[in-house]
């Protein structure tokens, strides 16, 4: 279309660089919300889910409950969630966090609990029958030992955390999701397409972060995969 | 002390909300919006299956394409619903129940690809290989020993699907679309929170419906269940972890069974 006479604002193609380069400061600070959103939700979630989950394990009835409980929270529409949590936190950008964190969070207790229900019972008796503690036991074998599971439940986490923020624009705190918004309002399209490539590309760079994190706390895991 | 009372007032609100007439009838009535939801998760759920579930049977099959089929839900988790929503509002179609079928469909899709495609290439090699050498032809195997077997999966693709289209049609709402997520949506813009309440209580109430109906679903088609229910003494198979929308395969790595949020 208009792509090379410069004209592509007036003209309101999908794709403008002219847009890029005058909206540029817009668009680095929405992608900057974006990733602080994505990182605090991501890390209070497993700051939360980590314990949460050692805890519950041991009791079939406790455990079973919780994932019950999330596999609700699942089930729930961001935006009947992000609803249902108004009342409690108000209509403020803490309210798009917490909610954030609740979806993260049901996904990575499961994660950390299927890693730990798949370490092999022989070698928690190996390492029992070497003398070692609960904590011990729990740190230096079962845990590297569910690593690729929470870090599957990590990854998962984090890409949902991506595309699930744009709907924070709601209350105001959507990062790249309040351009798509105003793109939206002001029929704007080279403003939506940009935000939204932005957000995939956001997922993308995130994931193959945490798999490079992964390849580099679980050396011992390299040898195996060719 | 004051927290109490705002809880106090914030149910009393959703309760004269929902009992409100007036908010009960009228093409922005409640039965209306709960019609327009139902309606077009239906037809999206339909096409996605329609379209999908041939393609993932034929590719677990032959045993081709997994990189595909498996990464497809990938893909569906990190493209915002909202985006695909918003960008098919701007095209020519606009916000219309087309434009609306068409994102459900693209992210109902992922989870009923994936899924089918992994139960079909979970299936035993040896007990095909068997069918195989009793004669059947290629459809013959998939219809009469690789589909049955995989049908818990098959179906726990269809329930993520429907989930998933829920949801996404409750999104639809931020785009001037149809269904139940209007009424959040209005309740937001206008910040008035027993209608932002009530909406989303009924939406949850919803999802949980459909969510409950599929599950109930799956126990019920699985023919393996049901076979052996019938025999007596024979103990029925473990419930799978797959039917939990676990995401995680035995060797750790992401299976990608569940899609995305919405």
């Amino acid at each position: 279309m208009n792509l090379r006479t410069g004209n592509c604002l007036e003209a309101n193609s999908w794709i403008c660089g002219k847009f890029i380069s005058t909206r540029q400061h817009e668009l680095m600070a929405a992608l900057g919300q974006h990733i602080e959103l994505t990182v605090e939700t991501v890390l209070i979630a497993l700051a939360i889910s980590l314990p949460l989950a050692i805890v519950v394990r041991n009791s079939r009835q406790a455990s079973s409950g919780l994932l019950g409980v999330s596999t609700a929270i699942y089930t729930v529409p961001s935006l009947a969630l992000f609803g249902l949590l108004v009342p409690i936190t108000g209509l403020r950008p803490a309210t798009v966090v917490v909610g954030l964190v609740l979806y993260s969070l049901t996904i990575l207790v499961r994660g950390v609990l299927t890693g730990l229900a798949t370490v092999p019972a022989d070698v928690v008796d190996a390492a029992r029958g070497m003398g070692m503690g609960k904590l011990r036991l729990l740190f230096t074998v079962e845990l590297p030992l569910a690593m690729p599971s929470i870090f599957a439940g990590l990854r998962v986490a984090t890409v949902s955390t991506v595309a699930l923020a744009t709907i924070g624009y709601l209350i105001g705190e959507g990062g790249l999701g309040n351009l798509i918004h105003e793109g939206l309002t002001n029929y704007f399209k080279a403003e939506v397409l940009t935000a939204s490539v932005l957000c995939v590309v956001l997922a993308v760079v995130f994931d193959a972060l945490i798999v490079v994190i992964q390849y580099l706390v679980t050396p011992w895991r390299r040898r195996r995969t060719t | 002390m004051a927290k109490k009372a705002d809880d106090v007032s914030t149910v009393a609100g959703v309760v004269d909300w929902l009992t409100d007439s007036s908010h009960w009838s009228g093409s922005d009535g409640v039965p209306n919006r709960f019609v327009q939801h139902i309606g077009l998760s239906a037809v999206a759920l339909a096409i996605a299956v329609a379209v999908a579930l041939p393609i993932a049977l034929w590719l677990g099959h032959v045993k081709k394409g997994g990189f595909i089929a498996v990464n497809v839900s990938n893909v569906g988790r990190a493209v915002p619903t909202f985006a695909v929503l918003t960008l098919l509002a701007l095209t020519s179609l606009g916000v219309s129940d087309t434009s609306v079928v068409l994102a459900l469909v693209l992210f109902g899709i992922p989870p009923v690809l994936t899924n089918a495609y992994v139960g079909i290439r979970e299936v035993d090699p040896q007990t095909v290989e068997a069918a195989r050498g009793m004669g059947m032809t290629a459809f013959q195997q998939l219809r009469r020993v690789e589909l049955p077997l995989a049908v818990p999966l098959v179906v726990n693709g269809i329930r993520l699907a429907a989930v998933q289209i829920v949801a996404t049609t409750t999104i639809a709402a931020l785009v001037a679309g149809p269904g139940l997520g209007r009424i959040i949506q209005e309740g937001f813009a206008t910040q008035n929170e027993p209608e932002l309440e009530a909406g989303a209580l009924l939406v949850v109430v919803l999802a949980l419906v459909v969510e409950g109906a599929f599950a109930w679903m799956q126990r019920v088609v699985d023919p393996v269940r049901r076979a052996t229910r019938r025999t007596p003494g024979a103990s029925p198979p473990e419930p799978s972890l797959v039917g939990a929308a676990s995401f995680v395969s035995s060797d750790g790595d992401t299976a990608a069974v569940r899609d995305g949020i919405s």
